[in-house]
């Protein structure tokens, strides 16, 4: 089975109020060209799920500019003051979450896990809410997984086959949402014929990547 | 001292901290200046938790690479033997306790070593980032920052702003003085002759304990 397919057939898979997980941190490792494909192509009331809100030029931050969340999960806004501006005007709800809970609660998600426990958090604001779970004496808190109707992904070079590799810092949140996500799209750099990619050097196996949008040739 | 020397002063005084062999997270702003006074004959390395350990300076201009970046966004470079990893690599080793010191700025700390450095209420909300994880994970807390903010103290009795972790501070180092988290309380076990003890003590929120053992801060 081909997974390519063209950068409109991507961003039509995702549909209003859809959940949306986008790899990336603070635009490294960003679909920048899926990101402005759908932007172009317009959608609301979405929900997303990634690291940060990138900034208002760059990163996931063009879609916060062009108002398409209606709920945002990141670990940090700070370097977007538009997303700052929704959230104290009450336009967008924001959650922040750890970022090293948001990474486990989406692997959870694609893992068939049931949530995941960990102490980062307790006695904060991140625990109202949530379940304490003591074992063997240690409190944790109980983070359940997370799942998404899209992921859009980025990785520096896929085969047809969905097998991915990666450059620099760019693998982030990319190598997980896959998993958690329905449909995974994936913007590749380079796109490589089976065979040309040593199976060492695979990062994210094909299974976790639904399709792929060959991003140097655009 | 302006705030640039102060920044300075402060960043070499937690960098003497540092022992050979460590890995070490910095934070943003004033901590990511540690980097630069490593004592001869230590090796640390950095780890960067948008993905790497082996943080390296900044490129020169015509050398940067966009998926080499820190966990603020800014191109740097990674040294030889580094790694590249994704965010739940990443978060493993800072949550599973594999970084030996993270050093990161505060808004308040309290004398029980309760920290509040994410938000704001209703002013500054730029989320926690790995923050909550560091301060969970790291065997050693290191905070530096300005002792105080406009006049106002930000060591503490206990924090009026929102945590990022319960007791979590082990060591503060401030342009006044370096002070350690005990279980007694704030002891100041080095001080800048620059200040008097009275003044530093003026300048902070809660009791300080003097320590026998006081020293001049180099």
């Amino acid at each position: 089975m081909n997974k390519l397919i063209s950068l409109e057939d991507a961003v039509n898979l995702v549909r209003d109020g859809d959940t949306v997980m986008i790899g990336g941190f603070l635009a490294v490792g960003t679909p920048e060209r899926l990101i402005d494909a759908l932007i172009k192509k317009g959608a609301k009331d979405l929900t997303l799920i990634c690291n940060d809100t990138g900034f208002v030029d760059r990163g996931v931050g063009k879609m916060v500019v062009a108002k398409m969340f209606k709920k945002i999960y990141a670990s940090h806004i700070g370097t977007n003051k538009e997303t700052g501006r929704q959230m104290l005007e009450g336009e967008t709800e924001v959650v922040l979450v750890p970022q090293g809970t948001l990474i486990e609660q989406i692997r959870a998600g694609g893992f068939g896990l049931g949530g995941v426990l960990t102490r980062t958090g307790l006695g904060t604001e991140v625990e109202k809410g949530k379940q304490i779970v003591e074992i063997d004496g240690e409190k944790f808190l109980l983070e359940k997984p997370m799942r998404a109707n899209v992921a859009l992904l980025f990785a520096e070079k896929a085969d047809v086959k969905g097998n991915l590799s990666f450059h620099g810092a760019t693998r982030n949140f990319n190598t997980y949402m896959g998993a958690a996500a329905d449909i995974s799209i994936v913007e590749a750099e380079q796109v490589v014929q089976v065979g040309e990619m040593c199976p060492d050097e695979v990062v994210v196996p094909g299974v976790f990547v639904k399709y792929i949008v060959d991003g140097g040739s655009l | 001292m302006d705030k640039q020397q102060t920044q300075e002063f402060i960043a070499r005084r937690v960098a003497a901290e540092l022992k050979d062999g460590d890995l070490v997270n910095l934070g943003i702003g004033l901590p990511t200046l540690v980097a630069n006074y490593v004592p001869e004959g230590k090796e640390v390395l950095f780890q960067s938790e948008n993905g790497f350990i082996g943080l390296g300076p900044a490129p020169l201009e015509d050398e940067i690479d966009p998926s080499i970046a820190n966990a603020g966004g800014l191109p740097v470079t990674i040294v030889p033997g580094g790694s590249f990893f994704d965010s739940a690599m990443s978060f493993g080793i800072i949550r599973g306790g594999h970084v030996d010191t993270t050093v990161l700025g505060a808004l308040q700390v309290a004398e029980n070593g309760d920290i509040a450095n994410y938000m704001i209420p209703g002013k500054m909300v730029p989320g926690m980032g790995g923050a909550m994880d560091l301060l969970s994970g790291a065997k050693k807390v290191i905070v530096a920052m300005e002792h105080t903010a406009k006049g106002n103290p930000k060591l503490l009795k206990t924090c009026t702003l929102p945590l990022t972790a319960v007791r979590a501070v082990d060591l503060i180092v401030t342009e006044m003085g370096v002070i350690e988290v005990t279980p007694n309380g704030f002891m100041l076990t080095e001080y800048n002759p620059e200040y008097t003890v009275e003044q530093i003590q003026a300048a902070t929120g809660a009791e300080l304990i003097i320590s026998p053992n006081l020293k001049h801060m180099q």
